[in-house]
């Protein structure tokens, strides 16, 4: 095993693995930000820097990167990757070397986030990078866009790639509806990013372009209009929730089947119902971002109804979830811990979101901390809960080796209890007013033992995370054989040897008419 | 089978439609009533004036109708999962894998149509209220004191319509609709006044508005910036002070200047 060999590799787990060590190096990036954010927040006025701007740096190095350096590339880039070929029982991607190219683009994406920190005029534009400021502020946006460019792209040819996988490249037998919900969810997430990443770029590019080349598409004082961007950055950047809630949905499904040992409640509705519904709704709910930036009213009231019906494909692949437990014959490993934990944690943060879709309350509401904490309860912490089961679930077919179950929960456990700390009352603050983006609350100083608390729970959080990759450093390195198939589950990639090796299969397998990758009663 | 299922199919359709259409209607009838009955919408009553209505009640209330709302169906889902959780567990000597019954096609677009139903029927609830505060928060009082605001970084600049300026400080009589008429000369910023549950960005080149009802006079209410601006963002803030209609004419008669002085 040598490095060379992984970096030009273009078998379908390396390139995942990849993406898995880059997303990961991300989010110890992102997390260390929060922490340094929770400590300068610990007490009013300045605590551990005076300069406003850094504390604004590392608000948008936090976002930016725990979204489109984290949580999209381990979603669908990692289990993607690696998951997939092994799922559909393909012997690889349908275009390998496109897909080291991804790889690669994405790391590139990563170097140039990571020069955030070593350039003497970092981008402190948020991540969502609105003009003016962005198109007039000292910090570096060109980077910025840049980063955004070569992760949309890198993301682009992943779902050009995974699309064409998934239509041609399944196992004999293996029809539409015997695919795994996370397979149907990835490809999901890969519609929704083909269709809305090119808006993204636009409008990131739109940005430069006025910075540096002095068009005027948001200045309104030579005929542009700042709520342009804001539109086109949000036609994006809601779908792109979605491209973080389908995969991690799909990763719970599996999880869910495996140790409840059950047929998913209503496949059916919950791929066609749940995983198209969303995509036929995810493109007309932008606006619910946009309610108080002063937009037309008729399209306020028009996408509250949108927003509100989002509720009905949610709700359909929350049943079948909780459903998918109903006579099952369950059991409590890590991996299925991480995932219950998340459906808690997803009821919380998805029902808070119901209060944001009425343009009334978000007149209060809006840019306070209880969207901070609805966003993080529904997206931030359920979608790398998912992950965490995920690679916790995956972990043996990885690295042939088992992590240590103690630790596995524990971590869990301490990382449950604190986020909940951490968002729970970031929540209450933001409906009694605290509003979010601030480097100094002085105004706000009724706030100070809340925020005190919140420092308090991330150290939690912190000390949670940090277990459980200890736990998986170690466990691939020393811990026990798992075996091919340590969970007993039915699906496809626990048919072969862990690792497997470069082709997945010695000879291509195929299924029977009667398999599905949940029918633990016909085994 | 198949005929079972279009007919199932169709009797679906019939139903969620004319269900949604029973929900908007009866959740739109009910709002409106909550607006005359149920809403503690305060009314003010000055003389020969007209009716005055302030959403900020309306808020709490709307806030309060919808966080049971949520907490309702938060806690059935939640229980049953916990109990499916604990009455599903694995025992020694239990059965090793589930048993599930594979649903019927009936039974399969049932739990389709039946919860799809439930949740329709509840949004269009919740949408048909927050529309009937929105409507009201959009009807600004005629009977209305216009002030004009441009902000930038970092400072809010108040205009009055005799033209009076004041920075950071709004002072406002009470009992008398507030209206910002609001744009910025440089970035976004949001004027948010937590107290009275509202804020608007204001932005270069468009105009934006919105209004409060100021009640106690002698009270102050902390001004903030809720639109990320810059680097001084969260130091961006003012008051909105209150004053009795009579302490408010003489300061606003006076061009300003007792305000000044007593500040």
């Amino acid at each position: 095993m040598n490095l060379k060999e992984w970096i030009f590799t273009t078998d379908h787990k390396r390139v995942g693995v990849l993406y898995l060590i880059g997303s990961m190096a991300a989010f110890i990036v992102a997390g260390i930000m929060a922490m340094l954010m929770r400590i300068e927040l610990s007490t009013l006025g300045p605590t551990i820097t005076s300069n406003p701007s850094s504390y604004n740096v590392w608000l948008y190095a936090h976002g930016a990167v725990m979204i489109l350096g984290f949580q999209i590339p381990a979603l669908t880039g990692f289990f993607a990757n690696y998951c997939i070929p092994l799922m559909i029982g393909a012997k690889d991607v349908a275009f390998p070397r496109v897909n080291a190219l991804s790889v690669w683009l994405f790391y590139v994406g990563i170097i140039l986030a990571l020069l955030t920190f070593f350039i003497p005029d970092p981008p402190d534009v948020m991540w969502t990078g609105y003009p003016p400021y962005s198109t007039i502020t000292a910090g570096n946006t060109a980077l910025y866009s840049f980063t955004v460019l070569i992760l949309g792209f890198a993301s682009i040819i992943g779902g050009v790639n995974f699309l064409t996988t998934i239509a041609y490249m399944r196992a004999p037998g293996l029809t539409w509806n015997k695919l795994n919900i996370f397979v149907w969810c990835t490809l999901g997430a890969f519609v929704l990013q083909l269709i809305f990443v090119p808006v993204l770029g636009t409008a990131v590019t739109l940005i430069s372009m006025d910075k540096y080349l002095g068009t005027a598409f948001f200045d309104p004082t030579r005929g542009g209009d700042v709520l342009t961007y804001q539109n086109l950055f949000w036609f994006y950047s809601h779908p792109a929730v979605y491209v973080i809630f389908l995969p991690f949905f799909g990763v719970l499904f599996e999880i869910v089947a495996t140790f409840a040992k059950n047929r998913v409640f209503n496949y059916h509705a919950v791929v066609y119902g749940g995983i198209g519904g969303i995509i036929l709704l995810s493109g007309v709910v932008w606006v619910h971002h946009l309610y108080v930036s002063g937009m037309i009213d008729w399209i306020r009231i028009g996408q509250m109804v949108t927003t509100l019906m989002i509720s009905v494909p949610v709700g359909l692949m929350l049943i079948g979830l909780v459903g998918t437990l109903y006579k099952g014959s369950i059991t409590f490993e890590t991996p299925m811990l991480y995932a219950l934990g998340v459906l808690f944690l997803f009821l919380i943060g998805g029902l808070t979101g119901i209060p944001l879709a009425l343009p009334s309350l978000t007149l209060h509401l809006s840019e306070t901390y209880y969207v901070v904490g609805h966003f993080h309860y529904v997206m931030a912490v359920a979608g790398t809960f998912s992950i965490f089961a995920g690679v916790y679930y995956w972990f043996p077919k990885i690295t042939g080796r088992m992590y240590n179950e103690f630790w596995g929960k524990l971590g869990f456990w301490i990382t449950f209890v604190g986020t909940n700390i951490v968002f729970w009352t970031m929540m209450d603050i933001g409906v009694k007013g605290m509003p979010r983006r601030y480097y100094d609350y002085s105004h706000f100083s009724q706030f100070e033992h809340a925020h005190q608390l919140m420092t308090l729970g991330a150290a939690i959080v912190g000390v949670g995370f940090a277990i459980a990759l200890v736990n998986w450093i170690v466990g691939a390195m020393k811990g026990p054989p798992a075996g091919d198939n340590p969970w007993q589950s039915m699906s496809l990639e626990w048919t072969t040897v862990s690792p497997p090796p470069h082709g997945n299969w010695p000879s291509p397998p195929s299924v029977s008419a009667e398999w599905t990758p949940y029918a633990y009663d016909r085994r | 089978m198949n005929r079972l299922v279009k007919h199932w199919a169709a009797l679906a359709m019939v139903a969620v439609s004319s269900a949604a259409m029973a929900a908007s209607g009866d959740g739109q009838g009910s709002g409106q009533a909550a607006a005359s009955a149920k809403m503690p919408v305060v009314q003010y009553l000055q003389k020969g004036e007209a009716r005055i209505t302030d959403p900020a009640p309306g808020w709490d209330y709307l806030w309060k109708e919808v966080l049971i709302d949520i907490t309702v169906i938060g806690i059935l889902f939640a229980l049953m999962t916990a109990y499916f959780i604990w009455r599903y567990r694995r025992v020694p000597g239990g059965p090793q894998v589930g048993s599930a019954p594979k649903l019927s096609p009936a039974a399969a677009v049932g739990w389709v149509v039946i919860p799809a139903f439930v949740f329709l029927a509840d949004d269009l609830f919740l949408a048909a209220n927050g529309w009937v505060l929105w409507n009201k928060y959009r009807d600004v009082p005629a009977d209305r004191l216009e002030i004009h605001l441009e902000s930038g970084m970092y400072s809010w600049d108040y205009t009055y319509p005799n033209g009076v300026q004041t920075q950071n400080e709004l002072i406002v009589p009470a009992g008398k609709p507030i209206l910002l008429r609001m744009t910025s000369r440089d970035t976004l910023h949001s004027h948010f006044i937590p107290d009275f549950r509202v804020k608007e960005d204001s932005m270069p080149g468009r105009t934006t508005f919105l209004w409060f009802l100021p009640r106690e006079a002698g009270k102050e209410h902390i001004v903030t910036c809720a639109e990320y601006c810059g680097v001084m963002h969260s130091y961006m803030a003012g008051r909105v002070i209150v004053k009795t209609p009579e302490e408010f004419k003489q300061w606003y008669e006076a061009g300003g200047a007792a305000a000044k002085k007593s500040s």
